[in-house]
């Protein structure tokens, strides 16, 4: 390789890792993605002058930049910012496509018999890439609600994901040792598709951002994998970087919801769950329910609130209603702090980027490990939209399949205002107690609209 | 092996090392962002897909390519995009602490 690209690709290289290291920190976090952005930019420009162009080759190029460029700017541009989880999903998924074809040409290009270091990481690539980019399609589908968010199992699943997981090393082999012909990748392609479909149904949405994680990772090491192909130095690295800062994440992220990432994976989520909503079900017990009034006047005299933020605040954009409701209170001499669960919204740090977009202060916003004691003085916990993430059979019911997951203590609240838009159960499926508890008082509606009843409540008061 | 694959595979160990350890103080309200930055770094597939495309001729390879290197764009593009519009929003308000909504209108003297 040359030594003007190499040296291009080294600085390429730094950025991607000053990049990284920045997005970590609250403080370059932006920067960082500025300079990750433009090691990208130096990576492409060093990688022109070294390729011989068929006239095909630039128009394709130049077609499909402007298509992408023009698709990605305006989908990542037009998004909301609750549907973000489902927007990344969606440019993973892309990314992990894009590999697999890539090592599809390349495998084209090497003949019958290509030599092991070339076909093994290009077969590698079409697996991974394929099962990531299906798998990424699924997830956005389940987030998008254009199918259903819970778990889809079916009795003897798990043997069928085996037999393709064994299919698909078959062809593997196949390619590697007998011949490397268009018939066994297409195959190894279209059943790592079919793989990927059927990894990610039985997972239920709540555990989609530890997927698309995951997948996330997958599309990192599908991309190093073609860097072996290519013999492409950028390739490798960024893509082995992303491969390995991913895994993390998706750990660290599968540990703040207080499970293992086996367990998120394959978890038979789905039969636990049916087993907890029979015994927790048709038990008859009343709920108590409160107007507008009572509940605004029992905020404006309190001393202490806290704000408990949940995907349902953010699916009714009620972020601002609810700074609104906390700006009134604070007038009022009233404490307000807003409790954020790590896996609050539907990705962890999600609820963080919605209270932002609302401009409530930094100062606010606290943590669980940080709030959790002040429950206990609190007077109110206004509960808006939330539900998994305060239920306390967490704490309490081993059988429950989020037992294990740290939550927020607001059931040690002197009063729980529980804001919901019905009885149904949240984003894991399973019944609250917290509902039933006798210093609960229910709030139904959807949260905007509840808060801006609350709103001119608590002015009446 | 030969000397190229050696030095592949170990740029490809050290970049383990370093991917892990350059994240692992991440604190939990950068997860998205952090996910959503690093899944626009894997866009740099992209340089695979125009080596690809670059010499396509025969009909299969011009599709390939053209496939390849739309949905790469796409993901470059928009992984970077929705990045920096997540972290645009943390913007400013470590720094500055009266909530007092100053009006960011007014020109700089």
């Amino acid at each position: 390789m040359n030594l003007a690209i190499s040296l291009a690709y080294l600085v390429a290289a730094v950025c991607f890792i000053l990049g990284l290291k920045q997005l970590s920190s609250p403080k370059g976090a932006r920067n960082g993605n500025f300079i990750a952005a433009v090691g990208m930019v130096i990576a492409l420009v060093a990688t022109l002058p070294l390729l011989h162009f068929t006239t095909a080759g630039v128009i394709i190029i130049a077609i499909g930049v402007a298509i992408g460029a023009t698709a990605g700017s305006i989908g990542a541009r037009m998004v909301k910012m609750t549907a973000i989880p489902q927007m990344v999903a969606l440019f993973n998924g892309v990314g992990g496509g894009a590999a697999a074809l890539v090592a599809v040409a390349e495998l084209l290009s090497f003949g019958q018999h290509p030599a092991f270091a070339e076909a093994f990481p290009s077969v590698f690539s079409i697996v991974i890439g394929s099962i990531s980019f299906a798998g990424s399609m699924v997830a956005f589908a389940k987030l998008q609600e254009l199918m259903t968010g819970t778990p889809i199992t079916y009795p003897g699943q798990q043997i069928v994901n085996g037999i393709l997981a064994a299919a698909i090393l078959g062809f593997v082999i196949a390619v590697l040792a007998i011949a490397s012909i268009p018939f066994s990748f297409i195959s190894l392609m279209v059943l790592a598709l079919v793989l990927g479909v059927a990894f990610v149904m039985p997972i239920g949405g709540a555990d989609m951002p530890v997927v698309i994680s995951l997948l996330n990772a997958f599309t990192g090491l599908a991309v190093a994998a073609s860097g072996f192909t290519l013999n492409n130095f950028a390739l490798i690295v960024a893509g082995t970087l992303v491969g390995a800062s991913g895994s993390l994440l998706t750990k660290l992220m599968s540990d703040a919801m207080g499970r293992s990432l086996a367990n998120v994976l394959f978890g038979a989520f789905g039969q636990k769950r049916a087993g907890v909503a029979a015994v927790a079900g048709k038990e008859g017990r009343s709920v108590r329910t409160g107007s507008a009034e009572d509940i605004g006047t029992l905020l404006a005299y309190s001393q202490r609130v806290i704000i408990v933020p949940g995907y349902g605040l953010a699916v009714a954009q009620a972020q601002h209603a609810a700074r609104e409701l906390a700006e009134l209170l604070e007038k009022r001499g009233v404490e307000v702090t807003y409790a954020i669960h790590p896996v609050a919204g539907r990705m962890p740090g999600h609820m963080n980027v919605l209270l932002a977009e609302a401009n409530v202060p930094y100062e606010q916003l606290k943590e669980m490990d940080e709030v959790n004691d002040e429950f206990k003085n609190a007077d109110v916990a206004l509960i808006v939209g939330a539900n998994d993430v305060v239920n306390p059979s967490a704490r309490s019911a081993p059988g429950s399949p989020i037992y294990g997951m740290p939550i927020l203590n607001a059931d040690q609240a002197k009063n729980i205002v529980f804001m919901k838009r019905s009885m149904r159960p949240g984003f894991a499926g399973i019944d609250n107690d917290l509902m039933y508890d006798p210093k609960t008082i229910m709030f139904f509606g959807d949260a905007k609209d509840s808060l801006t009843k609350l709103v001119s409540a608590v002015k009446a008061a | 092996m030969n000397n190229e694959l050696l030095n592949e595979v170990t740029f490809f160990v050290l970049s383990i090392f370093v991917g892990i350890e350059v994240i692992s103080k991440v604190p939990t309200i950068l997860h998205t962002p952090l996910m959503s930055g690093t899944n626009a770094i894997h866009g740099i597939i992209l340089v695979g897909a125009i080596v690809i495309a670059a010499g396509a001729s025969s009909p299969v390879t011009i599709i390939l390519g053209l496939v390849a290197v739309t949905l790469a764009t796409t993901n470059v593009v928009g992984g970077f995009v929705v990045t920096d519009r997540m972290l645009e929003m943390f913007k400013g308000r470590q720094a500055t602490k009266p909530p007092a909504t100053p009006t960011t209108t007014t020109k700089p003297a």
